[in-house]
């Protein structure tokens, strides 16, 4: 068995489960940002965004693991 | 089916080596890939390809360092020409006219967002001073990654070199905001943390590694975003280099449209997060600078 065979497997399931937490962290952000825009219709531009704000923060860790992923998968 | 295409495919490009050998898909893709590299060519369109000038590498104090000039380079100058010739535009005296028009209007409205939105809420009264730096920032970064997405075009910041010095820069700035507000003593007080003067050896180095983690989120988040757009969409176009076949090009191009849609979005937000958080940053400095002017004058 090839040694390379583990780094390529190990991007692989890196990537995915760096795409379930990202998604998992910014479903939660999304839907507390609709409940307060639900009960204040007013402040919706200012949820809006800080949901954007706290969007690219949290995809901002998820992409150090995707460079990790690719360094991986290229090496 | 395959072989009327041939004759419709420049020589040299990629399309035609695809054609050329049937195998080795795994070969075509690392070279799809090299698109979204930095190179030393210059591709223009229907005028072929320019070699960009090659330098001996120096080598200084250890160091190899590779000064020639290549496409990344090229686009950095481009989008720093545009930027310049905009704002000279920008700032002209505006004569007789009372209502600002044309650039300068548009300038404007930049200008405003950058006071309105970023500055004063993030760094209050005292941050105006800082607006220049601030804008210069935002207008770089966003026609450097809007330039990739033009055709025949290349970001300059999906070049991780090119978002580590604009991290660098804003390192620089935020400690100069820090210290201008805080004054030296007790910008160094802060690297301390306030604990018993026994632990500060161990201390001082964790807190000035901390100096450096925030400049470093930011170099990276840029770098990835960009860098990761154009991967998905030259992976997209690719599959219709793996299928070798162009009946099945129109779902791939649909894909790689609505991903290019995304990516402008992305262009965009990224631009306004790196400066936004730059102002957050040098807004933390300078609050902690006037709270320390509240404590002395209350506390004598």
């Amino acid at each position: 068995m090839d040694p390379k065979l583990f780094a390529y497997l190990a991007a692989g399931l890196g990537a995915a489960f760096t795409v379930i937490g990202a998604g998992i962290g910014i479903g939660k952000l999304a839907a507390a940002a609709m409940d307060a825009s639900g009960r204040q219709p007013e402040a919706a531009g200012p949820i809006r965004i800080s949901m954007i704000i706290a969007a690219a923060l949290i995809e901002g860790a998820t992409f150090f693991a995707l460079v990790i992923c690719i360094l991986l998968a290229l090496k | 089916m395959l072989n009327g295409v041939q004759e419709l495919v420049p020589g040299d490009s990629l399309a035609a080596k695809a054609l050329a050998q049937p195998e080795s898909s795994s070969a075509m893709f690392t070279e799809l890939f090299e698109h979204a590299h930095d190179a030393h060519e210059l591709q223009l369109p229907f005028l072929g390809t320019i070699d960009l000038p090659r330098f001996a590498p120096l080598h200084v104090a250890g160091l190899t360092i590779d000064l020639s000039i290549t496409k990344h380079v090229v686009f950095l100058w481009i989008a720093a020409l545009l930027l310049f010739l905009v704002a000279r535009a920008a700032a002209r005296k505006s004569g007789s006219a009372r209502l600002p028009g044309g650039v300068r209007n548009l300038i404007e409205v930049f200008l405003e967002f950058v006071r309105d939105d970023i500055v004063l809420p993030n760094m209050g009264p005292g941050g105006i001073r800082y607006i220049p730096y601030l804008i210069t920032t935002f207008l770089f970064i966003l026609i450097m990654n809007v330039m990739g997405i033009i055709p025949y075009g290349s970001t300059a910041t999906s070049n991780i070199n090119v978002t580590a010095g604009l991290a660098i820069i804003a390192f620089f700035m935020i400690q100069i905001a820090a210290i201008r507000s805080q004054g030296l003593g007790h910008y160094l007080a802060h690297l301390t943390g306030g604990v018993h003067w026994a632990l500060w050896p161990i201390m001082i180095p964790i807190e000035i590694l901390g100096l450096f983690t925030k400049p470093f989120a930011l170099c990276i988040r840029l770098f990835a975003n960009m860098t990761g757009g154009h991967l998905v969409i030259i992976s997209l176009i690719g599959l219709i280099f793996l299928f070798k076949s162009y009946i099945i090009a129109p779902i791939p191009v649909a894909f790689a449209v609505g991903i290019n849609l995304l990516e402008l979005l992305v262009a965009v937000l990224q631009a306004y997060i790196f400066t936004m958080l730059t102002a957050l940053f040098m807004g933390l400095g300078i609050q902690a600078g006037h709270g320390e002017q509240e404590h002395s004058q209350k506390g004598h």
